[in-house]
């Protein structure tokens, strides 16, 4: 009765009183002591620290101890300029078949009823859940001298393993899945009523691919190739495998930190890192404009 | 344009979803599809637009084969329950989308693709809303500028999948009227599917009524609602009161209880007896074919709404004019106005 009067006289506005509420539900779930939540965020600060923050920092800070100079000629040494131009070569390779196998099989997954499907969403996760190592000693089982198609290649004069093609097969292996799961999610979510609408207002199959299909997709493609990109470049146990260390050569940035690393050559080992770990971070922005660019999608898609 | 579909079958899996359904579709009428889910009504629909493929049987366009074309090649235009806008397009793009994919020889140049956009835009009422998103519009303008884009096309024929379906009840019951007065303008012959029986009698100048895969009913709507060719007919349009009765000779039983009702050229057996709620007239115990007790009352505007036991067993609804005032325990005797028995 005394609710009734006090919000007769005082006549909140339902919009203050619905506010009202939702403060008072959240303080209400919010029990923790004080200690208690203090203890949980700092745990989280230190650990964000030491396993994050802390190896950046260190990483720009040895390939600068001494001084940008040393850093600057460490890049500019042919050797590591060899592995720069090498490892951006590797992944344009595997991200343009990436995207182009990815697109295809998303789309068929997505947007096609076959059997065999549950199957083949799997096997295009195998590349996840097989060690990279392995996925590289693959390829030296395939070509390689003692391998399957070894004498063949032998015969025929091509060179796969120890050269830019074996490194380029493997890294695309390992980094198959990015574009394709990146997709298929969206374009199941999407369903094919678009496509039904453009094909029944008499678009081509090409026509409704590149004006409804693609356009619905395209941040989710950006967001694939962009995480594919950043595995090709940095991935390290498929291409050690198949690369063979030819220095100059067959070595990627990743190899040739390692290389460095082991011969003492820190100064070095630690500038090749640093622009690995600039990539990185240039990722995590893009990927964070990115998802944020598909949530909208989504949002767009509600009825 | 007419429509002709011959005994067309289809299958998914193990489930029929059309089961033989032979049916006409004279030219400029608008038919409705009625049926609950699962009734094969959207597969026919799909099935016409060239968007799905039958087991077995034929449709023709105008008496031409229409499964030797695509849905491309059909010049249908369709609109579907959740739209399906271009969402990555204006408005505008989209009502235009069907005319900037025609092929180079027969596409109409920049001006008078604006020009019949306009048009069009004009016609759903909507003309305010071209440099819009879907995204940005409401359910009731998104149909509209769907059936836009899809007349955009001049298609000989429009189908429409549930076009009122993810819409509230308001905006629902004004698309209708719209849609109706919008064929009367343009004239093309139209299907529209629907679950909802007063969507359909409102707006069809023909119904087809569906189950399992079946067509069990063609008519006016007048007629699928005063005499329901069968008993899922006439329990699935209107609110209808079912009871299961036994036809001995001459004489209708309902459970132990004999009905003082016409059993002529019925078939023995056990029958269903089905009236509509409103038809059972309400009078002192003892008069009338039933007798029952008076459970609950509601009051809903004009009528109120009694929940009856009948002294054969069964409880029912019945909908009585209020001039006379039922209260919980009367007992009350009940004649049906009108009734039906099908067999079974």
């Amino acid at each position: 009765m005394t609710m009734q009067i006090a919000d007769s006289v005082s006549l909140p506005s339902p919009d203050a009183r619905a506010r009202a509420h939702a403060a008072a539900a959240r303080d209400s779930l919010r029990t923790e002591p004080r200690a208690v939540r203090m203890t949980i965020i700092a745990l989280a600060i230190v650990f964000l620290s030491v396993f994050v923050v802390l190896p950046l920092v260190v990483v720009f800070a040895q390939a600068f101890s001494k001084g940008i100079l040393a850093y600057l000629s460490a890049l500019a040494d042919p050797e590591a300029l060899a592995a720069i131009r090498l490892t951006l070569l590797v992944a344009a390779i595997s991200v343009g078949l990436n995207l182009v196998f990815g697109l295809v099989a998303a789309w068929a997954i997505a947007k096609f009823e076959f059997s065999g499907k549950t199957f083949l969403i799997t096997l295009i996760d195998l590349p996840f859940s097989v060690s990279p190592v392995i996925s590289g000693l693959v390829f030296v089982l395939l070509f390689g001298a003692q391998g399957y198609f070894g004498s063949w290649l032998r015969d025929h004069d091509i060179q796969i393993l120890f050269a830019v093609p074996g490194i380029a097969l493997a890294t695309t292996f390992v980094t198959f899945p990015f574009v394709a799961r990146a997709l298929i999610p969206l374009m199941q979510e999407q369903g094919t009523q678009e496509e039904e609408a453009a094909i029944s207002l008499g678009a081509s199959g090409l026509q409704t691919f590149f004006r409804v299909t693609l356009p619905n997709i395209k941040w989710g493609v950006l967001y694939g190739v962009l995480l594919c990109n950043a595995r090709a470049m940095g991935e390290f146990g498929a291409v050690s495998v198949v690369s063979g260390h030819i220095r100059g050569e067959t070595n990627t940035m990743p190899l040739l930190v390692e290389i460095l690393y082991n011969e003492y050559q820190f100064v070095a080992a630690f500038a090749i890192a640093s622009l690995l770990a600039m990539l990185a971070l240039i990722t995590l922005i893009a990927k964070t404009v990115l998802e944020r660019h598909l949530d909208e999608g989504h949002d767009a898609s509600d009825h | 344009m007419t429509i002709e579909v011959r005994n067309l079958v289809k299958q998914f899996g193990s489930f029929k979803a059309l089961d033989g359904v032979d049916l006409k579709v004279d030219n400029g009428e608008l038919l409705a599809l009625l049926g609950p889910s699962g009734s094969g009504k959207t597969t026919l629909l799909r099935i016409i637009a060239g968007l799905d493929w039958p087991d077995s049987g034929e449709v023709f366009f105008n008496g031409e084969d229409a499964l030797a074309q695509g849905a491309r090649e059909r010049n249908v235009g369709f609109v579907f329950q959740h739209y399906a806008l271009f969402r990555h397009m204006t408005v505008f793009e989209n009502v235009a989308f069907g005319l900037r994919v025609q092929p180079r020889a027969s596409r109409k140049d920049e001006a008078t693709i604006r020009a019949r956009v306009k048009e069009l835009l004009d016609l759903v009422q909507l003309d305010w809303l071209a440099d819009r998103y879907p995204s940005q519009l409401s359910g009731g303008q998104r149909q509209r500028i769907a059936l836009a884009r899809a007349l955009a096309i001049e298609p000989r024929i429009l189908l429409l999948d549930e076009p009122f379906g993810a819409l509230d009840a308001k905006v629902r019951k004004e698309l209708r009227r719209w849609l109706r007065s919008l064929h009367h303008e343009i004239n093309v012959t139209s299907i529209f599917v629907t679950h909802d029986q007063e969507e359909a009698l409102e707006v069809a100048n023909r119904v087809v009524v569906m189950d399992k895969g079946r067509i069990e009913q063609i008519g006016s709507p007048d007629d699928v609602y005063e005499s329901p060719a069968t008993a899922f007919v006439h329990g699935f349009i209107g609110e209808s009161i079912e009871l299961p009765v036994q036809v001995e000779g001459d004489v209708i039983r309902l459970g132990d209880r004999p009905l003082n009702l016409a059993a002529d050229g019925l078939a023995p057996g056990a029958s269903k007896l089905f009236v509509r709620r409103h038809d059972m007239l309400v009078g002192p115990p003892g008069s009338g074919a039933f007798e029952g007790a008076v459970q609950h009352v509601r009051n809903f505007g004009p009528v109120q709404r009694a929940e009856v036991a009948l002294s054969g067993g069964e409880t029912i609804e019945i909908d009585a004019p209020r001039d006379r005032e039922l209260r919980a325990g009367d007992t009350i005797g009940l004649e049906p106005r009108r009734y039906r028995i099908f067999a079974g």
